[in-house]
């Protein structure tokens, strides 16, 4: 059997995986991209395992590891996902902008008003902590 | 060309082709029901490639947990049902030269470095469960334990990230 052909499709999964993450603007969708990528390093480690016929099948053992960190960042993934979406209702990731430098961002409105707004926020947000530590629970 | 190139030919054609589908698809849920197809291929791949082990636990583990979690994270974001318009960028065409051209480096380098290999499938499978169990209990036992840390602390990390949350709209 060809080491080719296995070595071609990972490739073109490995494509299709930089393809969604980079598109999509679901963030469900890039995770799943993400998934689409680690699949593609797994079919290359099985592949070289069993071409190498390694004795310690370090390529088998890799993916076992490599399925298992899958898991724990899909998990870790979706509830930062679910937090994002409690917090701002939206998961579109062209439209949490809040980290977003405003210099080339659709939503410009020059220097001073970004430094008002923070000032803005930051005395909102004391306000509020005096307020929640001063109110009786 | 052998039967079993064939064979790993038409697994690595539906697979390319429901990733296709994953990355293109208008429909939210359609996505994760393609990452299923697109999945299960892979797993047939690791089955040709002699690798039982390894192709279960791609079932189990991708197709039977990860793939559900990914359509409870769906619609707990509330995921519309039907055709979407607007769920790739607009400068998609970019993305997709990136892609392309990502996959054309990788296959260039794998193809001239092993282009004309082949693998030998005769002789004992490489990876039913006695092997695969025996070389991880043995020479892989420490990144074994590292790895069931880390399993445990990213879970620890989950369920901090939803209560953190959870209390803060409580309060």
């Amino acid at each position: 059997m060809h080491l080719a052909v296995p070595l071609v499709i990972a490739s073109a999964l490995f494509a299709i995986g930089v393809y969604a993450v980079l598109a999509r603007r679901n963030a469900v969708l890039v995770l799943m991209g993400v998934e689409l990528m680690l699949n593609a390093v797994n079919l290359l480690l099985v592949a070289f395992d069993v071409y190498l016929r390694d004795t310690l099948h370090t390529g088998q053992a890799l993916t076992l590891f490599v399925i298992t960190i899958a898991a724990a960042e899909i998990g870790l993934g979706l509830a930062i996902v679910l937090a994002v979406f409690r917090g701002s209702a939206t998961i579109d990731l062209d439209l949490l902008r809040t980290l977003a430098d405003h210099d080339d961002g659709p939503d410009h409105d020059g220097p001073d008003h970004d430094a008002a707004d923070a000032d803005e926020d930051h005395d909102t947000t004391i306000g509020r902590q005096a307020q929640r530590s001063g109110s009786p629970p | 060309m052998t039967g079993l190139d064939v064979v790993i030919g038409l697994l690595g054609l539906i697979a390319v082709g429901a990733a296709l589908m994953v990355a293109v698809t208008r429909q939210l849920v359609h996505a994760a029901l393609w990452l299923v197809v697109c999945l299960a291929a892979v797993a047939g791949c690791f089955l040709v490639l002699t690798a039982e082990f390894l192709a279960w636990v791609q079932v189990l583990i991708y197709v039977g947990a990860i793939v559900v979690i990914l359509l409870f994270g769906l619609m707990l974001t509330r995921a519309p049902i039907g055709p979407v318009t607007d769920l790739s960028r607009p400068r998609r065409l970019l993305a997709g030269t990136v892609a392309v051209a990502v996959g054309a480096v990788i296959v260039t380098a794998l193809l001239m470095a092993f282009g004309g290999a082949t693998i030998d499938l005769s002789g004992a499978p490489q990876g039913d469960a006695t092997t695969t169990g025996t070389v991880i209990f043995r020479a892989w036992v420490l990144p074994f334990e590292i790895i069931s840390l880390l399993l445990l602390s990213a879970l620890v990390g989950a369920i901090a990230l939803s209560r953190a949350s959870g209390d803060e709209v409580d309060s």
